[in-house]
């Protein structure tokens, strides 16, 4: 392989591999996430209106909520 | 016809670096019951530095708790009552906050007092020392400082068993 492509390859792998590094945020770290503005609706009731018209018109549903109720204390 | 790159033996060398990458960050510890409790210092509201190493010979109930915890929410009136009922019999709650701005651990505390010691911990090494899985994690340490019990999350169920186990422990100190 030509060196010029070697050299860009290697860099590239050992820049991938600080991505490593990073580390999800520790239990007790988790204070920012339960903040009312991160969640994606904030409106329960707006959401819970969208919710059934995609359930009712396009047959579609799921695909929101997350684990645990979503205050970051897990 | 252009020769074909011969690229395998950089591939191999890219996945291995990262695998390498992958390998290298340590495992986490946690203390399990059966294992001495971490000791910590940490200060209390008015600044004076509590110490587990003070409360030796004591059973120590250690809660991690923050503002943003609901289920501390009701785990607090349950520590008020055991602080009321076994405090007086060789029993310490000591409650590690881990708020990062005091003002949240203070409006929590204004809605929901506590009757037992409350340390801050913001940078939370008394956490990561003990391993804490989840919020609230709390750990029931025996009079000779070994945990006993590690308890993440709270449920009342799960309350009447920990309060059977300090009764125990209260009385075998």
């Amino acid at each position: 392989m030509q060196p010029l492509r070697l050299i860009a390859l290697a860099a590239a792998a050992v820049a991938l591999a600080g991505c490593a590094g990073f580390a999800p945020p520790k239990p007790w770290e988790k204070g920012d996430l339960a903040r009312p503005s991160m969640q994606f609706d904030p409106d329960v009731l707006a959401a819970k209106t969208t919710q059934h018209i995609y359930t009712s018109k396009e047959g579609a549903g799921g695909g929101y909520g997350v684990g645990g109720g979503g205050c970051g204390c897990n | 016809m252009p020769r074909r790159p011969k690229f395998r033996p950089a591939a191999i060398a890219l996945v291995a670096l990262l695998a390498l990458g992958v390998a290298l960050p340590p495992p986490a510890l946690a203390v399990d019951a059966g294992q001495p409790a971490p000791a910590f210092a940490l200060p209390r509201a008015a600044g004076d530095a509590l110490t587990l190493e003070s409360l030796k010979g004591r059973v120590v109930f250690v809660d991690f708790w923050a503002s943003w915890c609901a289920p501390c929410k009701r785990s607090f009136p349950w520590m008020n009552e055991m602080h009321r009922k076994y405090g007086d019999k060789g029993f310490t709650i000591v409650a590690v906050n881990v708020d990062k701005r005091r003002a949240d651990a203070d409006r929590f505390l204004a809605q929901v007092p506590a009757a037992f010691p409350v340390v801050y911990d913001p940078e939370g090494k008394a956490p990561a020392a003990y391993g804490v899985k989840g919020m609230p994690s709390s750990y029931l340490i025996d009079a000779r400082g070994n945990v006993v019990q590690v308890e993440s999350g709270f449920n009342d169920d799960h309350a009447a068993a920990i309060e059977a186990r300090i009764r125990d422990l209260v009385a075998a100190r």
